[in-house]
């Protein structure tokens, strides 16, 4: 399954940025997914919340996801619109010539953390 | 609590594994190449008759995937390479820490081919969709696009064919009983990757292959000349 594997990198990143902040506990971690970048958000949550019991620093960590809306804009008629309602051909004028702006995004935001200091 | 800001990318740590993993394939003069493709596409046969044709030109290696692999590795052996297991532990991709874990023994004894070329295949999970999200290392993607597909897969896997610098088109001996158009592939694909190369093969009969060779010995020349 992917989101397996996305829930394992997003822990090595915050174990390495714990590490350089001294952090004793992570509260929460916030990621921000794009609408079409392929993440089933629900498995996302449940394979973290299996994972990060076996983690000192995460036990508990909730994880919050930001979805952000996907735009797609037409070279033909220079119009965006919604990537998700339409898809690749563009709803003003019918062209297939169109490229996605934003929403595949896959990135960790930021995290609430405990740390020694 | 406080905050600490980000913004990294989820593929962070292991892009940046994945970066120390080519520089040592690269000090040592051994080019990755990381094929990717659905199951069933033709990568065995692509893989044995490339063993078959490339053996006395270059010390070659196939790193496999233990789930979902297709090649046999008594196959890939007796063609006259040397086959390598990777571990996956049931993922649907490989990432840099798995490629760098297989090619462990193989960097520390460095390339057994003194002054000749090393390449290594690194067969990934075969699947259109994970495997283009995480860079594993290699110093260059190639995916299978077999005929049988269909023409239409660059529409439905966008990713894969931007995140590829070579595309092997397989099994073009076929092309007479499939509505393929090789004219509408090349279209879609270049659309998708401008930059991409594109090589259409019969791995069975040998055509094309030619052109396929020269641009892997070329590129692992050039690897061990810089």
């Amino acid at each position: 399954m992917h989101e397996l594997g996305v829930v394992k990198h997003v822990m090595k990143t915050i174990r390495d940025v714990a590490e350089e902040n001294k952090v004793i506990r992570v509260g929460s971690v916030t990621l921000q997914i794009g609408e079409v970048s392929g993440i089933v958000n629900e498995q996302l949550v449940d394979c973290w919340n299996w994972f990060r019991e076996k983690d000192d620093i995460l036990k508990g960590a909730e994880l919050k996801i930001e979805v952000m809306p996907a735009v797609t804009f037409c070279e033909n008629c220079k119009k965006e619109y919604e990537t998700v309602k339409h898809g690749k051909i563009c709803p003003y004028c019918g062209s297939p010539n169109t490229f996605l702006v934003t929403g595949n995004q896959f990135e960790i935001k930021e995290i609430e953390a405990e740390t020694e200091e | 609590m406080k905050t600490i800001e980000l913004h990294r990318t989820i593929t962070d740590s292991n892009d940046r594994d994945a970066q120390a993993l080519r520089d040592k394939l690269s000090a040592k003069g051994i080019f990755l190449v990381n094929i990717m493709s659905s199951a069933g596409s033709g990568k065995t046969t692509l893989l044995l008759r490339l063993i078959k044709d490339l053996k006395e030109k270059a010390q070659l290696y196939v790193v496999e995937a233990d789930i979902a692999s297709d090649v046999d590795a008594v196959a890939v052996e007796n063609a006259g390479a040397r086959s390598i297991q990777a571990h996956t532990d049931g993922m649907c991709h490989m990432d840099a820490g798995m490629t760098a874990d297989a090619l462990e023994s193989l960097l520390a004894e460095g390339s057994q081919s003194g002054n000749g070329l090393s390449i290594v295949f690194l067969e990934n999970v075969g699947n259109l969709i994970c495997p283009a999200e995480y860079d594993t290392g290699a110093h260059r993607n190639l995916m299978i696009l077999s005929v049988p597909e269909g023409d239409d897969k660059p529409l439905k896997y966008p990713l894969m064919f931007e995140k590829s610098d070579v595309l092997v088109i397989t099994k073009t001996d076929a092309l007479q009983y499939f509505d393929f158009s090789m004219d509408k592939a090349f279209e879609r694909v270049k659309r998708l990757n401008p930059d991409i190369k594109i090589f259409p093969v019969s791995a069975k009969t040998g055509e094309g292959m030619d052109a396929l060779e020269e641009w892997l010995l070329d590129s692992a020349a050039k690897l061990k000349e810089a």
